[in-house]
Formats: C-alpha cells, structure tokens, sequence
C-alpha cells in the first residue's frame, strides 16, 4: 500500500517523531487515521470519534472521548476541556500508549509509569481539582457495570465504597473517626496501582506498516455490531 | 519426608524438593539392591496413565489465563521451534560424533540420533513446576517456560512416533517429512479439541448439579481423566487435550459449583498431584540404580553439552526473532532464566525407557537420559535460585487480591480495547474484546446455571472477597485485620445522617439481639453436624452471609452495652473543631477493621445542620485509646478517664428529642447491606 510515498511533512513528522516518541511510519498511519476520522479536515471533532463502530458497546466510551479532548493530556499543563484537537494532540494522547523502549533506565521507567497513571487519573479526576473523590469513583464503577442492567447501580456503589475504603486504609492508615477523607490524590493512586506495572500493561501495537485501511473500508460498510446488540436488547 | 524437607529451612532454602527426592530413590534403590531384591523400575504404564495426569490437571486447571494468553504466541514458538530446533541440532551432533572412529558408536545410525534427540529435548513440566515453584520467578518468565513445557508435548509425542516408525523402516522420504508435519498438526489441534469438548461436557454437567453437590468434584476429575484416556487412545496429545479441558472447563464450572466443592476440587488435585510427583522422583531415583546401563563416556558428556549449548542458543535465536513481534519485549535476564530453566525430567526417563529392546543403543540411551536428567535437576536446579537473586530478576509480586487492582484492570482492558478503535487496528485487545461478548451472549447462557451469567467479571469477583470475608468471620468470630488501620466507612463518606430516638434504639437493639441468637444458634448445629452440609442456597446467598456478619457484629455490640448498662448520657464532643464530631454513616462492614480487644462501640451522634438526614445506620468505630468517644447508655468505666472533650448536654437533649425523620427505615438499615 506503499505507507512510505506519503509522508509529505518530513519536518514536521521530524518534530512530531522527537516530541512523542513515534517513528515516521506510525506518524504516517496514524495521520492517515486522523484524515479518516475528521473527514480530511484538519481538527477532529467528539462527534468524529463517537462515530466509531468499534467504540459503539465500549462501556467507558464517553470517558475514552473525553480524554482526548481533555487539555491536561497534551502536556502543556493546560485545564479544561476543547471542542477540537489538531492532529499534534491527537498524538500526543496516543503517545501514552506507547511501550517502553528495551533498554531504559530505572528513572526513565518511572517516569513512563507516573505518566500512564496520570492519564488514567485524569480520566477519573472530572472536575480536574485533583482528586478523585468518591462520586466521581462510584461513577467510574457505575461505568464499568453500565452493561449489567439493574443490579449494576447498587453493587457498583458497594464496589466503589469498599474500594475507596481500600485506597484510605493503604494511603493513610490511621485516621481518627471525624477526619474525613477528601478523596484520592495522585499520590495515593500511585501507591495502589503500584503492583499492577503499568509500562507492561498498559500498551497497544503501533503499526509500522499500513494494514489499516483495508479492515477499515470494510468495517464501515458493514456495520456487524448491530447484530450483538439486537441479540442484547432482546435478553 | 515432604513434611522433614520443609521443616528444615536452610535445606529447602538450598536444595529444590526435587533434587532430594531423587536422592532418597537412589537411596532407597540401593537398599534394596542391597538387600538382594530386584528393585522396581518406573513401569511407563504407570507413570503414563496415572502418575503423569494429576500434575497436568493441577497445571492446567489453576493455568493462570491471563499471562497465559497474553503470551501464547511466545509461548508457542519456544514450545515448536525451539523444541525442533533441540531435537534436530542435537540428533545430528550426536550422530556427527558418533561418526568419529575413535567413540566407537560407529554402529549408530542417523534415526536412532534424532530419535535420542527428540527424546532428550523436550522442557518437563514435572521438573519445571518442582523447581519453579520455589523461586517465585516473575510472572512473565514462569509463564514462559511453564507454557513451553506444557505445550511442547505434541512435538514431543509426533517426533518420537516418526522416528520410532522410521528407524523400524530404515528409510525417509520427502513424502514422510510431509506427512509428519501434518500428523503435528493433527496431534496437537485433536487433543486440544478432544479436550474442550470434555471441557464442555463437564461445563454442562455442572449447570445441573445443583442438587448434588456431594458429587461435583467428582464430575471434574472423571471428566478430564477421559479427556486424556480419550486423546491418548487415539495416539493424540494427552497432555494438550488436560490442559484444554481445564482451561475451558474452569470458568463455568466455578460459576456453578458451590464453594465447598470449589474447595474439594483444588485441595485434591494438590494433593494427587504432590503425591504423583514425590512418587516420580523417588522413582527416578529407584530406577537409575535398578536399570541396566551402558556408560559410554563421551556420549553422555557430548549429549550434557550440547544439551545446554542447544537450549542456550535456541533461545537467544527464538528470541531475537519473536522481539520484533512483541510489544514488551524480553530483556536479556529473562532469556537466560528461560534457557537456564529448560529442565529435563521423568518423562524423557519414560519415554526412553519405551524404546522397546530391539534398539541396540537403548541402554545407553536410557543412561544418557538419565545423567541429563540429574545434571539438569540437580545442577541447574540448585544454582538458579542463587542466580535469580544475584541477577535481581524481578519477582514475582506477593500481594493480596485487592479490589482496586481489579477495578483498574477491567477499566484498562475497556480502555486499550477503545484506543485500538481509535487507532482503527485489530489488536489483541480487539479480538479479547470479541471473544468475551461472544462468550456472554451465547456460551455462558448454555453452561452456567440460574442468572449467574448475566453477572460480569468484577461483581463476581467482589462477592468471592466478600464471601471469603464472611467465612473468615463465622469462623474466627471477627473480622480478618486486613491493615492494620483504624479508617471506617465514616472517614470516606461526607455525609451525617439523622438521630435515632432512644426508645427506637431499645427496640433496635431486641430485635437484633433475638434475631442474632437465634442465627447463632442454628450456625452452630449446623457446623458440628458431620453429614449434612450447609444448605446449598443458604450458603450461595452472599448476601445472607453479610447479614450474619451484620448480626454476629451487632450480638458483639449489644452484649457489650448490656454488660454494662448505664443510663447516664454523655455526648460526643471530643473536638473542638466546628465540624460534628462523629459522623454517621451507613454500616458497611466488609472492610471494617478492629482489633480483637478494642470495645467496638456504637454512636449516636447530631449531625450538622446543613446536611440533608440520610438513612439511619449503626455504625461501628475503633477507639484509638480505649475511650468511647460517644456513648448512650455505654460504660462510665474507662470513659471518663480518657474522655477528650466537653460534654455538651444541649445538644444531646436537642438530639434526642427529635425523633428520627427515617423511623421506618431505621429498622431495615442494619440489615441492608450496598
């Protein structure tokens, strides 16, 4: 498919490559994915990702948009939400998804770790005031069992509860019974997802050779989610 | 002798169990040969049909899945390759050597070689389990070579039959290299399918057993037993169609069986399966002594080198390619743990001593295989411990199962499962994705029983812990002191919530306690009685385990302020703060914890003026010193001594005059569990 004949912005792909780690290939493909998405424009829009097939029965969909458009992503130490983003945040939010290199050091390691983990706070942290209080984990969890019908919403509040109750035992250890527990900062979530490794886990494939647009062209034509849906619906 | 192992520590800390169980056969052995008898040989029979399956099944039912399917391609190709690549590089060494005048194995041809070879180069999961389990290896390095030395059974099974066949024969042609390649794929791909199929025979069996539940375990083991008669039978992978079995069996079975079967299920196959490998070695260890042997000196040291040298450079070759495919790839420490873990084990020993005794090399065979065997057990096995400290490979991770952790998993599979979407490719995440909706709308409807399948992943797991809480609570009469912290439900939750009057609470505190008793009393019938086991429904209904919870806790509370009756009222107020001082919430009493001899004690408190009455619950505290901080109707005892504030009887009086505006919910609260 010839990924290589189209990288037209050499200079550019050489300031995006240095700024978020990928090579010129993946840029490549990846820009293709943004022309895709935004319709050959050149910012993308929230609608432009909730038109996404595969996206359609992700139960933390609204949460996974969200971060794209969230500011504190793009590493600019921006706040708030935009309505568009340009194909360099585009980027820049993939970028949190790459794999460590081979051969890095145990700082370097860290600091991939601290900032995966600070993705996924900032997609739980709403409010963006830095903590992650328990509403916003209950919501979390509402989320995550949004599939499950009914019995969902009363167990997830169980779940979240015991949870945070979790996270206060590990982080504070001691609190006298009127101290209230805001709720849990950056810190805190380090300690507990300390175990989980994140660099290992939380990392997709970034292809190096355009196999994209032959599945894609298909996928959109003919819609096959429906049919899982139908059969839920029914049950 | 398991039991004397593990009691002296600095053995075990040395020596794996492994190495000193073949010990004591040779000990043993030579007793025997001693004492003039002729002592009993590892018959392949037995070791095949019956010493061989429980290890399996034990593997292959706790496999832990993740890892495992994250790394199956991996895993694979060390498993294929690298194990053709063993048998063929060593086969042919061997046979170059033996080519050399000067050995004297002139007579040795070709076949018989790469027969040798294929028997020698296969990774033993018994060997491997034996030494594995005592470093605590890091997840990804022990699922490597554990997979390996599962998987590579079908080559092991489909190059010993060829080359048997062809040295009967004398003669290879192209078709017959062919032809071996498809009866590879036709042993492994059978067994596996024999085994799911068994798989999901014991899967449906298990939706009806509801009413017999005494026989569950039963239905699992005769299952996967035939799983492996069956595929044996027909000459296919026993050991693929085991693991299969397990592998597909275990999601449904565990969700319709009850938890004392779960329970019986894994402690025998702990059990059968520690006793077949004692029972292996030790006869490894009889049957070296036993067994005639033909000691050729260069062979057998030939065979122990490149042994090592085969497995060395397979691995940094499978390596190097599999690198360019893998996400995370693997350093240079892993390689060298999974090259220097390639163990060799009992069923090399077996398979050799099937040769039957036509082969003119077999005795010497027998004795190479044994001395690789020894080598790789007792020298790798004892130094790769010290090595895997000295090289500070990561560990593997000895933590409790913690909600978050499970939270963030399942959040992170939804997650990587979106941004692949995104990203528009069809990655691992993407087909995992599939293959669990497929799973739900259609596989789990036909196999578990009642409404469990609607059930997602994280609510099962938080009832299991919650279940597990409880047990633990029943039996031990308090709750299991997770961390030792003093942080309850009311420290995370900002909400206050209304007073209870106190004749309400007198009525509370009846019902309770009548209520209590009488629970009590039926738990303890029931725990002593030996033929009858707890009502199956009873038993499953987690929410009826929280309730006895509840209940034992509030029996705790009401005896204790029985004991000590007072009517004089004092009031919470040990802060000078503004705030309230002790906030109620609702009882939440899963992550509750207390220590044995703290009083729990129970508080009424007023609530802030601003928030909004709530629903009323008794709610439980630890007092750091042993003050009670607010008490009605509690000890004047100790109180008074360590009691830190003023007492403001104003807002007691405000407190309890008012009634509390949840009246009719108040009742229910306690027993209402999230």
């Amino acid at each position: 498919m010839g990924a290589l004949q189209s990288l037209p912005d050499e200079p550019e792909y050489r300031d995006l490559s240095e700024k978020t780690g990928f090579s010129f290939e993946q840029i490549g493909i990846l820009h293709k994915r943004f022309k895709q998405l935004s319709h050959n424009e050149d910012t993308l829009r929230r609608d432009d990702l909730n038109t996404i097939p595969d996206l359609a029965c992700n139960p933390i969909r609204t949460q996974i948009i969200e971060a794209f458009f969230d500011k504190r992503n793009f590493h600019q130490n921006g706040e708030g939400t935009v309505q568009e983003i340009s194909f360099e945040e585009f980027l820049v939010v993939m970028s949190h998804f790459r794999p460590p290199a081979l051969n890095m050091t145990e700082e370097q390691r860290e600091n991939i770790r601290r900032e995966k983990l600070r993705f996924l706070f900032n997609m739980h942290d709403t409010d963006n005031d830095g903590t992650i209080t328990l509403e916003e984990y209950r919501h979390v969890v509402e989320e995550l069992l949004s599939r499950s019908g009914a019995l969902g919403k009363e167990t997830a509040k169980g779940i979240a509860d015991a949870a945070m109750l979790e996270v206060a035992s590990i982080s504070v250890g001691h609190m006298e019974p009127d101290e209230f527990y805001e709720g849990i900062t950056f810190e805190h979530f380090l300690k507990i997802l300390k175990d989980i490794e994140i660099e290992t886990r939380m990392n997709i494939r970034f292809l190096n050779m355009d196999t994209t647009n032959l599945c894609n062209d298909w996928r959109q034509e003919r819609p096959q989610r429906q049919r899982f849906e139908w059969l839920e619906r029914k049950t | 002798m398991k039991l004397g192992f593990h009691l002296i520590p600095r053995l075990s800390g040395v020596v794996p169990e492994s190495c000193l169980l073949i010990v004591v056969g040779l000990l043993v052995g030579g007793l025997i040969k001693v004492i003039g008898e002729e002592p009993p040989v590892l018959d392949s029979q037995l070791f095949f049909l019956c010493l061989l399956p429980p290890i399996i099944l034990d593997a292959g039912y706790f496999l832990p899945i993740r890892p495992f399917t994250e790394n199956v391609g991996t895993i694979l190709v060390f498993a294929v390759i690298g194990t053709l690549w063993n048998a063929f590089f060593m086969g042919g060494l061997l046979y170059a050597l033996c080519q050399i005048e000067s050995v004297g194995l002139s007579g040795v041809d070709l076949l018989s070689c790469l027969l040798f070879g294929s028997i020698v180069s296969a990774v033993d999961p018994v060997a491997v389990l034996a030494v594995f389990e005592e470093i605590h290896i890091n997840e990804l390095v022990h699922i490597l070579v554990f997979g390996e030395s599962l998987l590579n059974d079908a080559v092991t099974v489909v190059l010993y039959n060829l080359f048997e066949e062809f040295s009967k024969v004398g003669t290879v042609t192209v078709l017959d290299v062919f032809l071996g390649v498809v009866c590879f794929f036709v042993v492994s791909l059978g067994g596996v399918l024999v085994g799911a199929i068994y798989g999901f025979l014991a899967a449906f069996t298990s939706r009806f057993t509801s009413h017999t539940r005494v026989i569950e375990p039963l239905f699992v083991f005769l299952y996967s037993y035939m799983a492996y008669l069956s595929s044996e039978m027909f000459h296919l992978s026993g050991i693929m169609a085991l693991i299969a079995c397990g592998v597909v069996m275990r999601p449904y079975v565990e969700a319709n069986i009850s938890h004392k079967s779960y329970t019986t299920i894994k402690y025998f196959l702990k059990m059968w399966s520690s006793v077949s490998e004692t029972l292996i070695f030790i006869f490894l260890g009889v049957s070296t002594v036993a067994g005639p042997h033909a000691w050729n000196w260069t062979f057998v040291i030939t065979t122990v080198i490149l042994c090592l040298v085969s497995r060395v450079l397979g691995v940094i070759g499978l390596t190097f390619i599999i690198n360019k495919f893998r996400i995370v790839k693997l350093t240079k420490k892993d390689q060298f743990i999974v090259a220097y873990g390639g163990l060799r084990g009992a069923i090399a020993f077996s398979l050799g001593y099937l040769l039957s005794n036509s082969h003119q090399m077999r005795n010497l065979f027998l004795t190479a295989i044994i001395t690789v065997i020894f080598f790789t057990v007792f020298v790798q096995g004892m130094t790769i411990r010290p090595l895997v400290e000295l090289l500070a490979v990561k560990r593997k991770k000895e933590s409790k199962p913690s909600i978050n952790e499970e939270i963030h998993t399942e959040f992170l599979d939804h997650l990587l499962t979106g941004v692949e979407g995104v990203c528009g490719h069809y990655g691992h995440y993407h087909w995992k994705e599939k293959l669990n909706r497929f799973n739900k709308t259609y596989v789990k409807r036909w196999l578990i029983a009642g409404e469990n399948f609607k059930e997602p992943e994280l609510i099962a797991f938080y009832r299991k812990m919650e279940l597990k809480q409880a047990i633990m609570l029943v039996e031990s009469g308090q709750l299991p002191s997770a961390l030792p912290s003093t942080i309850s439900m009311q420290n995370i939750q900002p909400r206050a919530i209304p007073r209870v009057s106190k004749k309400r609470e007198e009525e509370i505190r009846r019902i309770l306690r009548s209520n209590l008793q009488n629970n009590k009393q039926k738990m303890r019938s029931r725990s002593y009685s030996r033929h009858t086991l707890f009502d199956a429904d009873e038993e499953d209904n987690v929410s009826e385990v929280r309730l006895r919870k509840t209940k034992m806790e509030m029996d705790r509370r009401v005896s204790v302020m029985e004991r000590r009756m007072s009517h004089y009222l004092t009031v919470p107020a040990n802060r000078e703060s503004p705030r309230p001082g002790v906030r109620r919430v609702r009882f939440e009493s899963d992550n509750q914890v207390y220590s044995a001899d703290s009083v729990p004690t129970v508080h009424f408190v007023q609530p802030s003026p601003l928030s909004t009455p709530d629903a009323v619950s008794l709610e439980e505290e630890v007092p750091k010193r042993p003050s009670l901080k607010a008490d009605i109707g509690e000890p004047r005892g100790n109180a008074s001594d360590n009691h830190q504030g003023e007492l403001d009887y104003q807002r007691l009086a405000r407190c309890l005059s008012d009634p509390g505006p949840n009246k009719d919910k108040e009742e229910d609260d306690p027993f209402m569990s999230c």
